[in-house]
């Protein structure tokens, strides 16, 4: 076997490096979380406000989602999800006369793992709208604040002291979560690491190179997360 | 539009998309599932819900006796073992658990042939397991997440506790396992449980290692007869009800810690 390549010379970003495999690989990793993070959101935002402001039905049909969800590992779901779309969507099409088409697993991981944050993101921002003190929601609607300027002016801003804590924590699932999109086969950080790890037979050293990348991306985002923590609380009373 | 039209036009849709989803779910699963692959597979999914128990349990077990040791020395150690137990936690809680297990794995099994002699050892059949890449891997994993958790245990029991027991001429030792211990973990019962769900649904993972729990005779089944949801279904089903159970067992140990409210 010839002499193993130094650690510059494989991640270099060269042709003969993995650099710039990894930093691609890292990139799309850092694009899905960010998209699913936000369709999570979206769908938390109205998940809670149902859960909280909904009929019976509306309230059991989100009980059924965050708890179905929320109950099976998130592999599996991503799996289930992942294939059923795309054979649903693909039934869909043939039925309205067109060809079943290549799924783009960009969107569908985006997709799935956005539905799947969705359901943490309801229960988290659920519980923050329910540790408004009620009397400045009352207050809102006295003004005579219509729903959506109430949840503007008042809502919005007076949960997220509450929400902040719950949403730094999704999004440091949500980044590791992607990782789980390799398994699907669709080439992010791990795959991509997994890839170049199997062409150079240097497995150690390149799973140590992605976890170094995971780990600098959890840091910094908590670093951030302190700095808007502090941001949202000014003016609020200190606690402890 | 008044705001009660958009509202009833929105419920409407998501309504009827609901019941057509549903009517489509039912449809596929009463006439168009196919679960003949069932008879055949069940004996092998049985001793894959075994593994996944057995995986899961181990892994707690030993994650959680690691994770003491590692809360309390971040606690009242000396700097260099709170610094190095620190670290360890901010590793593992900041990387997918994936890349762990892939690193153990695919790393530490492609440098385990380079020794010389390894293949005759007596270990050689345990190195070349992916079993015990996913129990390690799964250990730590829970050791650093719980490691924080009592971490914060330990800090929260209050001082004065403390401050009694050795008042009575305690010994160090004695404190922990009489009062600091004891007091730490009731606090963090909800977390622990929590957690220990978590932990749980990590399982599934131990299949892209070759381990055949529940997943991977799922993968295996899919591999065979192309079937794809069924088996998913079936074994999101069994997920499910394991996280039930652990959830109403956790309820009844934290009902057991009396409380003075």
């Amino acid at each position: 076997m010839a002499e193993k390549p130094g650690l510059l010379e494989i991640l270099s970003f060269s042709n003969t490096g993995y650099g710039d495999e990894l930093a691609w690989g890292a990139v799309i990793s850092i694009t899905i979380a960010v998209l699913a993070y936000a369709i999570g959101l979206l769908i938390g935002i109205i998940g809670a406000l149902g859960k909280l402001n909904g009929s019976a039905t509306t309230r059991a049909v989100l009980d059924g989602y965050t708890t179905l969800v929320r109950a099976v590992p998130e592999i599996i779901l991503i799996l289930l999800l992942y294939y059923a779309g795309t054979a649903a969507l693909n039934v869909f099409l043939e039925s309205i006369g067109r060809g079943p088409f290549a799924i783009n697993g960009f969107l569908a991981a985006v997709w799935v793992l956005g539905f799947v944050q969705g359901a943490y993101s309801t229960e988290v921002l659920r519980a923050a709208i329910q540790a408004i003190p009620i009397g400045q929601l009352e207050a809102a609607r006295a003004y005579g604040m219509n729903p959506f300027l109430e949840f503007r002016r008042i809502t919005l801003p007076s949960m997220l002291p509450y929400a902040l804590p719950g949403l730094a924590n999704l999004w440091l699932i949500i980044t590791k979560d992607t990782a789980l999109i390799a398994v699907v086969g669709y080439t992010e950080l791990t795959l991509a690491t997994r890839q170049a790890a199997g062409n150079t037979k240097m497995y150690f050293t390149f799973f140590l190179v992605a976890g170094a990348i995971y780990l600098l991306i959890s840091l910094i985002s908590q670093k951030g997360f302190k700095v808007l923590e502090k941001r949202v609380r000014l003016g609020q009373r200190s606690q402890v | 539009m008044r705001i009660e039209t958009v509202k009833f036009i929105v419920k409407a849709i998501v309504l009827a998309f609901l019941a057509a989803l549903a009517l489509l779910i039912l449809y596929w699963l009463f006439f168009a599932s196919n679960w003949s692959w069932l008879p055949k597979y069940a004996p092998l999914l049985l001793k894959g819900f075994w593994l996944t128990l057995l995986l899961f349990f181990i892994s707690s077990f030993f994650g959680i006796l690691l994770a003491v040791p590692i809360g309390l020395v971040q606690v009242t150690g000396p700097p260099w073992l709170a610094f190095i137990a620190r670290w360890f936690c901010t590793i593992i809680r900041g990387t997918p658990l994936l890349v762990q297990l892939w690193l153990l794995y695919y790393g530490l099994g492609s440098l385990f042939p380079s020794i010389p002699g390894i293949r005759e050892s007596f270990m050689w059949p345990v190195l070349r397991e992916g079993f015990y890449y996913a129990a390690f891997a799964f250990t730590l994993s829970f050791a650093g997440y719980e490691g924080e958790v009592m971490r914060g245990a330990f800090l929260g029991v209050p001082r004065g506790e403390l401050e009694a027991a050795r008042a009575y001429g305690m010994s160090p030792f004695t404190v922990l396992r009489r009062v600091w211990f004891p007091r730490a973990v009731r606090l963090v019962l909800p977390t622990l449980a929590g957690e220990t769900v978590l932990q749980l649904k990590s399982m599934p993972l131990a299949f892209t290692v070759t381990v055949m729990e529940l997943m991977g005779v799922v993968s295996k089944i899919r591999q065979d007869t192309y079937i794809v949801f069924e088996p998913l279904m079936f074994i999101a089903a069994i997920y499910m009800l394991l996280t039930f159970v652990f959830v109403a067992l956790f309820g009844r140990f934290e009902r057991m810690v009396p409380q003075r409210r």
